[in-house]
């Protein structure tokens, strides 16, 4: 039996600002329904290496492989088409403030996919239900939403085109543990059910052991370790173990003076 | 420090900008042809670029044309010519007035705001976020705004350039005590379509420099608040820049032949 290509496929992904390198080489594959978690120190590049799988950053070398396809240079129509795969979760949320909620969730279906407005509204408001959302939300601005509630609609929004792909930055972060567990379960849910990929990052290792299949860590612009979720515990990588357990001594070092 | 050097290194970064602007420029254009379109966004911008500016630039116009009425004749008064005072007023503000100054006041208004919000949006990611739901952010954000500002500006200075003339004749008739027939007779008399095109055509020009300054400012804006407030200055004072140096250009390729 061959064995099938990975959804994801990164070789050797670099990414410089100016003199500071912040993807110093990355190997990461991703199989198809697969979930993987990416943890790694705050600034380490987690949302560089997603927004870059994405196209939003040109990569400086290397190559990205989506479904077999090199996307590292496409532009235009070729971008777009690929683009249609994805569904993202940003880390701040980034909901479209000038429009209300159920329009932000309903942003690509209406525009992206020219469904027509009353149809992607029934979908919007049943994708905000699934976050815990009431419809009564939906005609809200977005300003006038909590933070939590904020992460929340950004998580419908990315979930409301049923993407092939999805990338979830930070997904639990300014969540009270129950809903958390809620958007883990969701996820979880996307995942098994809908048999997307997903490729999520977290610093919460209770959320972390819950939606991953496998774990990557991100440490100084490299993939340092990358297992099944259930080795983690066991891993004789110093490391994993420091991150892990939170603990401030180790051989990663915060950089606090200079 | 070599003053050379830095007179070179200024030159550069101007070169480089003019650069910037002019690939961002024809990308914007190319997006602003080609579809999809979006009637209902470039609509809510005519609106704001047009109709939510009249007052102020309705006032900007009437008090222009009354002190020009005034000056006018504090000067032509001497040579017995207050016959030319609605010559002077209804070309001066068709001319250049009317468009320059109601470019100058929108870009304060519009420029600022266009560039505050889709500089707001690049640091809050909501650029990003479009992108990532297959909405090209060129097509979304800039094609409208350039699309409105080069069609709704006109219109406005039409208006301005009524209110204008209208500020003159106020002044003309009930304080310098011309016969508003002849008053009126004269204006029409002397004006030409020539000199209210040209001012037309300058409003255009100035209403796609608002808001390609704003559009282009906002975009690249760099790094939170701080980043938005000089990216909106910077659009504001790009904008009346080159509104100022156009009308000049396009006033000698209409009347200097
Ligand atoms: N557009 C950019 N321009 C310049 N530097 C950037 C840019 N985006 C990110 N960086 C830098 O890249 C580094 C990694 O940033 P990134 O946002 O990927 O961190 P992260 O791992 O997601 O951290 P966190 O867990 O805090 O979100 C940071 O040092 C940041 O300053
Ligand atoms: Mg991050």
């Amino acid at each position: 039996m061959t064995e099938a290509p990975p959804k994801i496929a990164i070789r050797g992904l670099h990414k410089r600002f100016g003199e500071k390198v912040v993807l110093d080489g990355v190997d990461l594959d991703i199989a198809r329904g697969e979930s993987l978690v990416v943890i790694g120190g705050s600034g380490s590049g987690k949302s560089v290496l997603i927004k870059t799988i994405i196209g939003l950053l040109q990569p400086d070398s290397g190559s990205i492989r989506i479904d077999g396809e090199e996307t590292a240079g496409l532009r235009g129509r070729e971008r777009d088409r690929v683009v249609r795969k994805f569904g993202m979760l940003f880390q701040g949320g980034a909901l479209f403030d000038s429009l209300r909620v159920w329009e932000n969730v309903a942003f690509g279906l209406i525009q992206g996919q020219r469904m027509p407005r009353a149809k992607a509204r029934e979908i919007a408001l049943e994708k905000l239900a699934q976050v815990g959302l009431g419809p009564e939300v939906g005609d809200l601005s977005p300003a006038e939403l909590s933070g939590g509630m904020q992460k929340r609609v950004g998580l419908a929004r990315a979930i409301a085109t049923d993407p092939e792909i999805i990338f979830f930055d930070e997904p639990t972060t300014g969540l009270d543990p129950i809903m958390a567990d809620v958007i883990n379960d969701l996820i979880v849910d996307c995942v098994r059910r809908l048999g997307a990929t997903a490729l999520s990052i977290t610093h919460d290792m209770a959320s972390a052991r819950k939606i991953a299949d496998h774990v990557a860590m991100l440490y100084q612009g490299k993939i340092i370790w990358h297992d099944r979720v259930e080795l983690i515990d066991s891993t004789d990588n110093p490391y994993v173990d420091q991150f892990i357990h939170g603990r401030a001594e180790g051989p990663i070092k915060m950089q606090l003076r200079r | 420090m070599n003053p050379l050097a830095t007179i070179g290194r200024i030159f550069l970064a101007f070169l480089a900008t003019t650069g910037r602007i002019t690939i961002f420029t024809a990308r914007s254009l190319s997006h602003c042809v080609t579809p999809p379109f979006f009637p209902r966004l470039i609509i809510r911008q005519m609106i704001e670029i047009g109709y939510y500016s009249l007052p102020v630039v309705g006032l900007t116009a009437v008090f222009t044309g009354m002190v020009l009425a005034l000056q006018s004749y504090t000067g032509f008064s001497r040579f017995s010519a207050e016959s030319a005072i609605p010559n002077v007023v209804v070309l001066s503000i068709t001319r250049e007035l009317g468009p320059v100054l109601a470019g100058l006041m929108v870009a304060g208004r519009i420029g600022a705001a266009i560039a505050a919000e889709i500089g707001t949006m690049r640091v809050t990611e909501q650029i990003d976020a479009l992108t990532t739901l297959s909405t090209n952010p060129f097509k979304y954000l800039i094609a409208p705004r350039l699309i409105a500002g080069l069609t709704t500006l006109p219109l406005l200075v039409l208006v301005a350039d009524i209110i204008g003339v209208f500020g003159g004749y106020l002044v003309s008739i009930y304080k310098l005590g011309f016969n508003p027939a002849t008053y009126l007779k004269n204006t029409i008399d002397f004006v030409d379509f020539i000199d209210v095109v040209s001012g037309l055509v300058k409003a255009g020009v100035f209403g796609f420099l608002i808001a390609l300054m704003g559009c282009y400012h906002g975009f690249h804006s760099r790094g939170g608040a701080q980043g938005v407030g000089a990216a909106t200055t910077n659009a504001v004072v790009s904008a009346s820049i080159l509104i100022l140096s156009f009308n000049y250009i396009i006033t000698e390729l209409f009347f200097s032949a």
